[in-house]
């Protein structure tokens, strides 16, 4: 396992003050969100993730690459907990959420959960309207009254660059969208809640290409308000939207860095090999 | 196996397939079509002017007037048959020889045209009119022209019935042409027309069925019905989620999952038994049997597949859902109330109304617990603590155990024809409802 060195500490050290792109510059990454130090998660035996160590900068898009069953989904899906739901999954090692450790005993799960939202691989809105799918958070929170409820709705629907195309059917079943409308429905709903945190498991990889283009465009967007963290197949597409990147393999992580850098100097042999396409 | 073989077995397996339904079909009208038919006697009808006069009397319908000139016209038809049996009842002479068969012409002019005029009034309703259907009243006719005497001449055999022509045993006498008369005339003593009698449902009964509809009993079903589902429909959900979403694999789990099944195909009477001993007489959730007490017994019946046939739809929800509320904070009761249980709507909804269907139509178990042969209809809080009249076991009552069955055969199809069109209603919501949810889910 590559060591704690590839930490954000380190990376900031690689690259003082410079832009990489419009907006860095006002990126906090002195102050990771996450941090994860020495985390496993076990499938009852089964290690799927193994002593993963980094930390994670506020107002990023940090992309998790790897191969198939390398554990990218099992380490997304332990930050909001979403592994609960598997039966005889268990964790070690500290994982925390600014600061708090997410399997602490006393963890209110809703509130993780409402801190950190979450787009699934294949769209999934529920069979309601369109207004109902990004409504349920905030009505599930305790946003009242008729007016309020429709501000956030619009404005989650707005940046998530959907309400354009929605804003004359909000009552329409959600399930009579595209699947790219629907990607972005679910992520407006999301957003809703006014998560901290957005985890992305593989949002493209039911869409075709002009709609992953577009959700590409929007974690651009977003990228700023929110801390992105996304699992990808893609490796373009890990290129094209993340500032750092994590390259996981076999549960361990390998490499963890700026884009650029594990995309074109990558340090470790695994990293190189993977990427030119020599395995995954 | 070469191509022209696998041919032919794929055309004849094929070929059974639509035999097999084709037979289906056949056996369904065979069975449906005499039902349909016969139940549908009790609606539409020949009713004669005894009809029309129950009608008067006991439900206050019909223009009074116009009943009571043909009531006039009728008894004006009927007099010839008063005086001729008058006239020979005068005569002294022969009042021994012809006794017993006068009273026997007698007792069959009062069963096919009602009591004398100068008979007091009889105590029962069905003694005080005539027929009030002309299809009855044919058979009374031949009762009345004929009587039943054994052929046994064959000594190797059981005695055979034969008609013999009661104008025979009064051959030679003023009453011999009378049999002709009546024969002749008697659509003017009935006056028999075309009635359609839809109240026949929503009217009370008078004198164990003889006159008026089955609304106790179709009420009664309805009650019996509803509160089972009442009953069945929150408690089946609430077990379907707790198995579906909370439970998990465990040992004692799956114990409860088998006895759920085995539930399931408990033979009906043994419900109605249980519901004896445990609803009225361990809990005396009423003092004896009342519409509460069937309503749970039939609940405890259904249970099982509300149950079973709900948990199989709150499975067959996506996963994915479930995730996505979870992931936006809900808890798991609220996930499997706000997302599981509104998109798994249309199976458990089939489950209930086919389980209506079920307790629409099972005998058993009421029939200790909640089912009466006669009654009024109840007021709603009345089922707290009486007993009703249902549509199955009235249907079972009327066939086995009514003293006068073949007088009233048409009041049983008509119970057996609402029984079965309420089924089938139930069943056609169940289909449509389904319909129409799965297509507004799907968006």
């Amino acid at each position: 396992m590559n060591d704690r060195s590839v930490n954000m500490t380190g990376v900031v050290a690689d690259r003082p003050g410079q832009d990489r792109r419009p907006g860095a510059g006002e990126i906090d990454v002195g102050k990771p969100i996450l941090t994860a130090e020495e985390f496993s998660v076990f499938y009852g035996d089964n290690e799927a993730v193994r002593e993963v160590a980094l930390d994670i900068a506020a107002r990023q898009v940090t992309a998790i690459i790897g191969p198939s069953g390398c554990g990218k989904s099992t380490f997304l899906r332990a930050i909001n907990r979403m592994n609960d739901l598997i039966p005889g999954c268990r964790t070690s090692g500290v994982l925390a959420l600014a600061g708090q450790d997410v399997n602490a005993p006393g963890v209110d799960v809703v509130a993780l959960r409402k801190a950190v939202g979450m787009v699934f691989q294949k769209p999934n809105p529920f069979p309601k309207s369109v207004f109902d799918n990004v409504a349920y958070g905030p009505r599930l929170h305790g946003v009242g009254g008729r007016g309020r409820l429709a501000e956030v709705v619009e404005d989650s629907l707005v940046r998530a660059a959907l309400w354009e195309e929605v804003k004359d059917r909000l009552q329409d079943n959600a399930l009579g969208l595209s699947g790219g409308q629907q990607q972005r429905l679910c992520i407006a709903r999301a957003l809703a809640v006014q998560p901290r945190v957005l985890l992305m498991d593989e949002p493209c990889s039911a869409l075709d290409p002009r709609s992953t283009a577009r959700i590409e465009d929007l974690i651009g967007e977003l990228r700023g308000d929110y801390t992105i963290v996304i699992v990808t197949h893609n490796m373009q597409q890990a290129a094209r939207v993340s500032d750092m990147t994590a390259f996981l393999y076999e549960g361990r992580l390998v490499e963890f860095g700026l884009t650029d850098q594990v995309f074109t100097k990558p340090r470790e042999k695994e990293t190189e090999d993977y990427i030119t396409g020599r395995f995954g | 196996m070469r191509l022209p073989t696998r041919k032919l077995l794929d055309r004849s397996f094929s070929g059974l397939g639509v035999f097999s339904i084709l037979l289906m079909a056949a056996a369904l009208i065979i069975l449906l079509g005499p039902i349909f038919v016969r139940g549908f006697g009790a609606f539409v009808f020949r009713g004669t002017v005894e009809y029309r006069r129950v009608m008067r009397d006991k439900f206050g319908r019909g223009d009074r007037a116009a009943i009571a000139q043909e009531v006039a016209a009728a008894t004006a038809a009927r007099q010839n048959v008063y005086d001729a049996i008058a006239e020979f009842e005068a005569d002294r002479s022969r009042r021994r020889e012809y006794r017993s068969a006068l009273r026997e012409l007698k007792d069959a002019v009062r069963a096919l045209l009602g009591p004398f005029p100068d008979d007091p009034r009889p105590a029962l309703l069905r003694d005080q009119y005539g027929q009030t259907r002309w299809d009855r009243a044919r058979a009374k006719l031949h009762d009345l022209l004929y009587r039943v005497e054994y052929d046994y001449s064959d000594e190797t055999r059981m005695g055979v019935p034969l008609d013999v022509p009661r104008a025979n045993d009064f051959k030679g006498t003023s009453l011999e042409p009378l049999f002709g008369y009546i024969e002749q005339n008697l659509e003017q003593m009935l006056r028999p027309r075309l009635t359609v009698y839809w109240r026949f449902l929503f009217d009370e009964s008078y004198d164990a069925h003889f006159f008026g509809g089955i609304w106790p009993a179709v009420l009664g079903t309805l009650y019996l019905t509803l509160g089972a589902m009442l009953i069945a429909a929150p408690l089946g959900i609430v077990a379907a989620i707790y198995l579906a979403e909370y439970a998990g694999e465990g040992r004692l789990i799956s114990v409860l999952r088998t006895c759920i099944s085995t539930l399931a195909g408990v033979p009906s009477i043994v419900f109605g038994l249980f519901g004896l001993a445990f609803f009225v007489n361990s809990l005396h959730v009423s003092g004896s049997k009342s519409v509460l007490a069937g309503s749970l017994t039939l609940a405890v019946l259904v249970l099982p597949t509300v149950i079973r046939a709900s948990e199989e739809a709150i499975r067959a929800v996506p996963q994915t859902y479930k995730e996505a509320a979870l992931s936006l904070g809900a808890s798991r009761w609220h996930t499997a109330i706000s997302v599981i249980l509104p998109a798994a709507i249309p199976g458990v909804l089939t489950s209930i109304i086919i389980s209506m269907g079920r307790a629409a139509g099972e005998t058993a178990p009421i029939m200790f617990t909640a089912a009466v042969s006669l009654g009024k209809p109840l007021k709603l809080w009345e089922t707290l603590s009486q007993p009703t009249p249902a549509l199955p076991w009235n249907i079972y009552n009327l066939c086995t155990e009514h003293a006068a069955v073949d007088e009233i055969r048409h009041v049983q199809y008509g119970m057996v024809l609402t029984l079965i069109v309420l089924v089938l209603l139930l069943n056609i919501t169940a289909i449509v409802l389904r319909a129409r949810i799965s297509k507004k889910l799907r968006g």
